[in-house]
Order: C-alpha cells, then sequence, then structure tokens
C-alpha cells in the first residue's frame, strides 16, 4: 500500500487531538484513537493480548498479576482485550480481572470461536461468555480461520440479533494469507486480525491494502514476535534519531512502526508486566513515523 | 491443520517457563507430605527389584498403578490441564497406564530378572527418577520447591516406571513401555521448546531405555516371556 502524507494525515486526526487533549490537561497522554471503518466508532490504538500471558491456571498470585496488568492497561486508557480459548486458562483469568475491576464499562471485548465443531461454535461462545463475564461480546473472531465458513454463518447470525457487534477472522505467521484474502474479499467483515512487525510484512503486500479499500479494521497480533524481536534486540541501543518519536524502548519503537501504518486499527501486545502494559499504551500516543521513517526503522531492525 | 510445516514446536507452547515451574510449587504444597510416602513406595520397589522375591513384580506394578493414576488425576488432569488444553487427551493414558500395570499384578506379568545387562541398566534409570529428580532444582538454579517427586510429579514417575520395566522381563513387560515413554518425549520436548537445559534428562532417560530394551531383544532375552515367581537356577 502506498502512504501518501494525505492518508497519513487523516488516520492520525483523531489520535492528534485527543493526546494533545490529554496533554493539556496535565494527565497521561492518551492513546491514539483509530476509527472501526464499518461503524465510525473509535477505539484506542493499542490493545491488550492474552496468548501465553495470562495462561496461568488456577494459580492465585499469578491470576492477581495478570489482574494488576488489566487494571493497569484500563487505567492507562486501552479498551481492547482479546483472547480464545486456544489460549488455556486465558479466558478464566480475563474473567477474574474484570471482576475485581467491576467489569469496566470501558472494555471493548474481543473474543475467538476455535472448533472444528461445525455445530459448537454457539456452546463455545457461550462458555467464553460466561469465562468473561460480560453479557455480550463487542467482537467475535473465527481463529486462524478453523470451519470458517460455518462458523462465519452462526456470527453474522448473531451480530442481526444483536448477540455480538463486530465479526472477524483471525490468522497469525502469516498462514494461509490466500484464503484470508479471499474471505475479506467475499465476506462483509468488520474486523480482521493477522501478524504484522518490522519483520514480518507480508500482509503490507496485499491483505493490509485490501482491508483499507474494503473498510475492514486490522488488529495486530504478535508484533514482537511472541518476545522473540524484543528479546534480540535487547541487548542494542536505540538509534539516535528514534528520539524524534519520543521512544523509551524498542517495543515502543516497533509499536509505532506498526501503529504507523494507515490501515492498522489496534495492536494487541502481550504481557505479564504493569510497566510494559503501561510503557505499551504510551506508545500509541505522541509523534508517529512518516513512510520514508518506517522504512529506515524496519531496515535498521533488519540490519541488527 | 493446513500448512502445518510452517508451525513449530514453540508455536504449541501455550504457558511461559515461569508458569509451568509455578504449577510444580502449588502442586507440592498442595501434597506435602505424601512425598514421603510415595517416595518410600519406589524406593521399597526398587528394594523388592534388587531382592527378586517371589511376587515381588506384582507388588512393584499394584504400587505403580496406584501411582499412575494419582499422578494422572491430581497433576495432569486436575493442574496441568488448566493451562494445556492438551493434557486433557494426554492424561487418559496415564490411567491406561495404570490398568497395564494392574493387569501385570494381577497376571503375575512382570518378574524381576537382574541377570542381563539392561537389568542393571533399568535399575539406574530408576534411580534417576526415584533420587537424582527431586535434586533437579539445586543443578539447574531453581527454587528446591519446584522439585518433581517420584509418584507426584509425572517426569520421575514415568523414568522410574521404565526403569523397573527394565529390570524385569515377563509378558507384559514390554506393553508398560510405550506410555511413559511417549510422556518422557513430550515432557523433554516441552523443556526443550522452553530451552530448559532440564529436558535432555527425560530425553536421554527415553534413549536409555529404548537402547537397553533394543539391548536385550537383540540378544533374544527374555523381555516378553512369562515367568513366576524368583528366576531357576
Amino acid at each position: 500500500m502506498d502512504i501518501t502524507r494525505r492518508t497519513f494525515a487523516r488516520g492520525f486526526a483523531a489520535g492528534a487531538a485527543l493526546t494533545l487533549a490529554g496533554t493539556a490537561f496535565g494527565a497521561e497522554p492518551a492513546p491514539a484513537m483509530r476509527v472501526i471503518p464499518s461503524s465510525g466508532e473509535k477505539i484506542p490504538a493499542m490493545g491488550l493480548g492474552s496468548w501465553i500471558t495470562f495462561n496461568v491456571g488456577d494459580d492465585p498470585a499469578l491470576r492477581d498479576e495478570c489482574a494488576d496488568v488489566i487494571a493497569a492497561f484500563f487505567a492507562s486508557g486501552g479498551r481492547v482485550i482479546d483472547s480464545s480459548p486456544m489460549y488455556g486458562s486465558s479466558q478464566p483469568v480475563i474473567g477474574y480481572g474484570l471482576k475485581k475491576l467491576g467489569l469496566p464499562q470501558a472494555l471493548f471485548s474481543a473474543e475467538k470461536v476455535w472448533t472444528s465443531s461445525v455445530d459448537g461454535g454457539r456452546a463455545q461462545i457461550e462458555q467464553t461468555r460466561n469465562f468473561w463475564g460480560v453479557p455480550r461480546f463487542d467482537l467475535l473472531q473465527v481463529h486462524n480461520l478453523v470451519a470458517w465458513e460455518a462458523h462465519l454463518e452462526t456470527l453474522f447470525a448473531m451480530k442481526a440479533q444483536g448477540q455480538v457487534r463486530y465479526v472477524g477472522i483471525t490468522t497469525s505467521e502469516g498462514r494461509r494469507h490466500d484464503l484470508f484474502e479471499e474471505i475479506m474479499r467475499t465476506q462483509p467483515l468488520d474486523f480482521v486480525q493477522l501478524t504484522y512487525n518490522p519483520i514480518d510484512r507480508e500482509a503490507e503486500e496485499r491483505l493490509l491494502p485490501l482491508a483499507a479499500e474494503r473498510g475492514i479494521a486490522v488488529i495486530v497480533n504478535r508484533p514482537f514476535q511472541q518476545g522473540e524481536l524484543t528479546q534480540r534486540l535487547a541487548g542494542e541501543t536505540l538509534p539516535e534519531w528514534a528520539a524524534e518519536l519520543a521512544v523509551t524502548s524498542w517495543a515502543q519503537f516497533i509499536l509505532k512502526f506498526i501503529l504507523a501504518h494507515p490501515a492498522v486499527t489496534v495492536i494487541i501486545p502481550a504481557t505479564t508486566r504493569v510497566d510494559h502494559v503501561r510503557e505499551n499504551v504510551a506508545a500509541a500516543s505522541g509523534p508517529l513515523p512518516d513512510k520514508g521513517l518506517r522504512e529506515k526503522m524496519a531496515a535498521h531492525i533488519q540490519a541488527l | 491443520m493446513s500448512e502445518w510445516w510452517t508451525y513449530r514446536l514453540g508455536d504449541f507452547l501455550l504457558f511461559s517457563p515461569r508458569v509451568y515451574w509455578r504449577m510444580f510449587e502449588l502442586h507440592n504444597a498442595q501434597f506435602w507430605p505424601l512425598h514421603l510416602l510415595t517416595l518410600a513406595a519406589g524406593l521399597a520397589i526398587a528394594w523388592l527389584a534388587l531382592r527378586q522375591m517371589r511376587g515381588a513384580g506384582s507388588l512393584a506394578a499394584l504400587i505403580l498403578a496406584a501411582l499412575w493414576i494419582l499422578v494422572g488425576w491430581s497433576f495432569l488432569w486436575d493442574r496441568y490441564a488448566a493451562i494445556n488444553w492438551a493434557i486433557v487427551y494426554v492424561a487418559p493414558a496415564f490411567g491406561l497406564e495404570a490398568l497395564l500395570l494392574a493387569i501385570a499384578a494381577a497376571r503375575g506379568g512382570l518378574v524381576f530378572d537382574k541377570r542381563y545387562l539392561a537389568a542393571w541398566t533399568g535399575l539406574m534409570v530408576a534411580a534417576v527418577g526415584l533420587i537424582l529428580y527431586p535434586l533437579l532444582p539445586f543443578l539447574f538454579a531453581r527454587p528446591w520447591t519446584t522439585a518433581e517427586v517420584f509418584g507426584i510429579a509425572p517426569d520421575p514417575t514415568a523414568v522410574a516406571t521404565l526403569g523397573m520395566v527394565l529390570t524385569a522381563s515377563g509378558r507384559f513387560a514390554l506393553l508398560l513401555v510405550p506410555i511413559p515413554l511417549a510422556w518422557l518425549l513430550l515432557s523433554g520436548l516441552t523443556l526443550n521448546t522452553m530451552d530448559d537445559p532440564q529436558s535432555w534428562i527425560p530425553l536421554l532417560t527415553a534413549a536409555a531405555t529404548v537402547t537397553g530394551l533394543a539391548v536385550r531383544l537383540g540378544r533374544g532375552l527374555p523381555a516378553t516371556r512369562a515367568r513366576s515367581g524368583r528366576r531357576r537356577r
């Protein structure tokens, strides 16, 4: 996708306004907001993933740590939390954290259906809803395109009945992009979720431009390659020119690279640490790189 | 699963190393001091194997059956499955192993026989499960509260079971190998995916068991022939 100066400016207008407003009142800068094309609703551009990090089983101490992360996420201005039945105990752990907070009204709940059973979708969604303790989900996605035709039919029916607000599909690590593209072209999707970061840029070729063209919101998963990317960069110093982006860590550097793509709506980094969740949300405020600087960022990371 | 070749082992790891080892801490805290009893039972089985007393194989198999049920239910089904949904499908295999051990006990299908090198290899393997495993936290700089103890945690239980089976002959001996062997491979790969240096212990133990069995079978020694009571001279 060719990122023109105009699309770049339009994409970040809302976020910039909100950031300035937050700063003016002396509070923590609020995360930039992005528009869901199918509805016009605005949501914060930084979400919270739960892959591995929230799968802590029945461990009471680790459950409380996860609840602290969720609390810090909302306190920083975050709203979108994403999970899946595939993620072990992550769903009940999220439910535990939300219950401790009294089910924050700001929550934008994003879940998935993940079963090869064509008839088992609704039952799984209901179980998931009970885990979260929410009246309904904001977004339901077909996880990794498993039994996608049947599940999309179920999800669109649920949307028509007001049982879910948005419908989407997911993939990760660049898998099944051909089928993913076909579904994006033929189905009235509100959201797609895919992997995108300075190393894994395959989505730039077809999926991100198609999402922009079709008015589909994009959730980006695995921004840090499950931590491998940030671990690899841990011993490296940020380049001096990164100062113009007001970043303090490689994580923020990567998140700003992703967020600066105009087709991206929300990133969902996962973490077990309160300081990291604050740092991630903070990356969604302040300056973002233009096209030239993005290329420089990607080239710099790939060279390290 | 399509495009299965694009998946790495790491893609199937649903939890962090921290959560994995915390699981053992919580499990140990819940079951202490049962560890003393299970460890004593394990040492008793090893003693029975060394003494080759009449009915020792059946008694050992019965004790092992009870411990496989305990580990399969309390650790795999009740705890591990909470962070790894695939364990729901693995836990019944522990029940099946317990059933096989119980049948072996009832039918006298397991007889200790220490005449052969494989049997002594088996006793060393059993020692790894009984003695080395609880000490691993000290070797790998983990809290001692994460210790894996025979009869409480799956790896030392599987290791010691394989050791005992290697020490025995009888028509059930070979039937008792696949499940603990498969578990050790699964556990070793899980630990390896977590970059845990301990991963080599279950994998090497599995390799030692297979080698021991291969040597025994290659020499036409009685890995499968039924025997009863103390061997005749």
